[in-house]
C-alpha cells in the first residue's frame, strides 16, 4: 500500500501480513507512518496504491461498519464522549446491559463503581481504559491501538498492558489480537510477540 | 383604514438625516474612527432602497403579471445563497447548498401561506412575505453551517473514535449536528417568545404606521413570525443535512475541512 502526503509519502509499498493472535508492535519514530497505517486498516484512511485484507477479503468490498467492529480502535489521546462512562460504554453496544458493563469495567481493572460517574471527570489512565472497555464492548477479534500509553503514568501504563497481554493470551477468555504501535524500546520489549519496523513510510524489517 | 402616517416625504426624510449626525458626533466626541463607515452605510442604505423601490413598483403593481413578482423571490434566494457562501467561506458548497435550502423553505413557507390562502398571492404579498423569509434564514444558515465545520473540526477525535466502533457517520456526527441546529435556531425561539415585550416587529410596526389597525397588524405580524420561524428551521435543517453528508465519504470516514481565509 501506498499513501501519498502533501509534502512526502506517508506510506511507500507497504507490503504485510499480520496475524490475527498476539501482540504485534508497529514501530517506529514519531511521523514515520506507524498511525497512518493502523488507520488503513480500521478503514479511517484509504490506501492511494493498493488494498488492504482482512481475512483475505478487500477492505473495499465489506461491510465498513461491521468491519469497525470486528476490527476496533482504541486512540492515543483518552477522548470520551459527555455522559457517563455507562453512556460510553453503550455507544458502539446500545444494548448492553448494567451487568455486562460492569463485567467490562472489572476486566479493564476499573471499579463498576464508576459506570454513573460522568467520563470527563476520570483521570487519563481511566479514561483510557473506558476507551478500551468501549471497544471491547463490541466484541472486536483485534484491537488496534495507537501509542494508548504514551499519555499516562507509569502505572497506568502497566496496567493497559497487562490487560493487553491478558487478552492476547491463548487462554483469554475474550480472545483478541492487537496491533499496537509503540515506539518505547521498553514498552517493544514486554509486549511484542512480534515487531514491524517503519522509517519513513518504509518497511525495515519484517520477520 | 386610519390616515396613514407613512408618508413623510423628501423634507422628512432629509430631516430624519439629522440623527446620522447625532451618530457622527458621536462618533467623532468619543473618537471611534467610524465616520466614514456611517456616511457610507448610510447613503448606501438610501440608494439601494431606492432603486428597489423603484423596481418593486412593477412588481407590486395590482396590473402586472404575478411572474414578476415570482422572478423577485427568485433573485432574492440567489443574492441570499451568494451572501452566505460570502460570510461562511470555510464551508465546502456553501452556495449550492443555501440555494437548495432557501428554495425548499420558500416552497414550503410560501406554498403554505399563499397555498392555503393565508394571503391573497398578489405582488404586495409575495415580495415582502419572501424578503421577511430569506432576511431572517440568512443569518441562521451562516450560524448552522459555520458550526457544522466547526464542530467537524473541533471534535474530529471524539467522531472519529464514534465512527471507529462502527456507528455510520450519520450517528457518530448526530450529537454535532444537534448543537449546531440549536444554535442556529434559539435565537430565532427567543425573538418569537419576546416579541412585542421588548421590541415592536417590523412588519406590525410598518402596518400601524400605514394606518392599519393595530389588532389587524398583529394577526399579520404572527402569521411573519410563523413563516420566519417556519422557514428558518426549513433551511437550516436542509443545509445541515446537506453539508454533513459532504463532510463525509461514502464509506463513513470524515474528511478533512480545508480552512480559507
Amino acid at each position: 500500500m501506498t499513501v501519498h502526503g502533501v509534502e512526502r509519502p506517508r506510506l511507500v509499498a507497504i507490503d504485510l501480513e499480520i496475524p490475527a493472535s498476539g501482540i504485534t508492535v508497529l514501530a517506529g519514530e514519531s511521523g514515520s507512518g506507524k498511525s497512518t497505517l493502523l488507520r488503513l486498516l480500521n478503514r479511517l484512511d484509504v490506501p492511494d496504491e493498493g488494498r488492504v485484507r482482512w481475512r483475505g477479503d478487500d477492505l473495499d468490498e465489506l461491510d465498513v461498519l461491521l468491519h469497525r467492529r470486528e476490527v476496533g480502535m482504541v486512540f492515543q489521546a483518552p477522548v470520551v464522549a459527555p455522559g457517563s462512562v455507562l453512556d460510553n460504554l453503550r455507544i458502539g453496544a446500545v444494548d448492553l446491559d448494567e451487568e455486562s458493563a460492569a463485567d467490562l469495567c472489572m476486566l479493564v481493572s476499573l471499579d463498576p463503581a464508576v459506570l454513573l460517574r460522568p467520563a470527563a471527570e476520570l483521570s487519563g489512565g481511566e479514561k483510557q481504559r473506558v476507551c478500551l472497555a468501549r471497544t471491547l464492548a463490541t466484541g472486536p477479534e483485534m484491537i488496534l491501538a495507537d501509542e494508548p500509553t504514551s499519555s499516562l503514568d507509569v502505572e497506568a501504563t502497566a496496567v493497559i498492558e497487562q490487560l493487553a497481554l491478558r487478552l492476547a493470551a491463548p487462554d483469554s477468555p475474550l480472545p483478541v489480537g492487537w496491533v499496537w504501535v509503540s515506539h518505547d524500546p521498553g514498552q517493544i520489549e514486554r509486549i511484542a510477540d512480534r515487531v514491524v519496523r517503519i522509517h519513513d513510510g518504509r518497511l525495515v524489517d519484517t520477520p | 383604514m386610519n390616515e396613514p402616517l407613512a408618508d413623510i416625504g423628501l423634507a422628512g426624510l432629509a430631516i430624519s438625516g439629522l440623527l446620522i449626525v447625532v451618530a457622527l458626533a458621536v462618533s467623532m466626541v468619543r473618537r471611534l474612527g467610524l465616520e466614514r463607515e456611517l456616511v457610507t452605510a448610510a447613503l448606501r442604505a438610501l440608494v439601494q432602497l431606492l432603486v428597489v423601490g423603484f423596481a418593486l413598483r412593477i412588481v407590486v403593481d395590482d396590473d402586472d403579471p404575478l411572474v414578476f413578482a415570482w422572478i423577485w423571490v427568485v433573485l432574492m434566494v440567489f443574492v441570499a445563497a451568494w451572501t452566505v457562501r460570502r460570510r461562511a467561506p470555510d464551508v465546502p458548497n456553501a452556495f449550492t447548498l443555501s440555494l437548495s435550502a432557501f428554495a425548499a423553505a420558500a416552497v414550503v413557507s410560501l406554498g403554505v401561506l399563499f397555498g392555503l390562502g393565508v394571503f391573497e398571492p398578489t405582488g404586495r404579498a409575495i415580495v415582502p412575505m419572501a424578503g421577511m423569509m430569506v432576511g431572517n434564514s440568512m443569518t441562521a444558515t451562516v450560524v448552522v453551517a459555520r458550526r457544522i465545520v466547526a464542530e467537524s473540526r473541533d471534535h474530529r477525535e471524539l467522531i472519529e473514535a464514534r465512527l471507529a466502533l462502527g456507528l455510520s457517520s450519520r450517528d457518530a456526527f448526530a450529537p454535532h449536528l444537534r448543537e449546531a441546529l440549536r444554535t442556529g435556531l434559539i435565537p430565532q425561539i427567543e425573538t418569537t417568545r419576546t416579541v412585542g415585550l421588548i421590541a415592536l416587529p417590523g412588519a406590525m410596526t410598518g402596518l400601524i404606521l400605514a394606518g392599519v389597525e393595530p389588532i389587524d397588524a398583529v394577526r399579520v405580524q404572527v402569521a411573519v413570525m410563523y413563516l420566519v420561524l417556519g422557514s428558518v428551521a426549513t433551511t437550516a435543517a436542509v443545509l445541515a443535512i446537506g453539508l454533513t453528508r459532504g463532510l463525509f465519504t461514502s464509506d463513513h470516514r470524515l474528511v478533512s475541512v480545508a480552512s480559507r481565509p
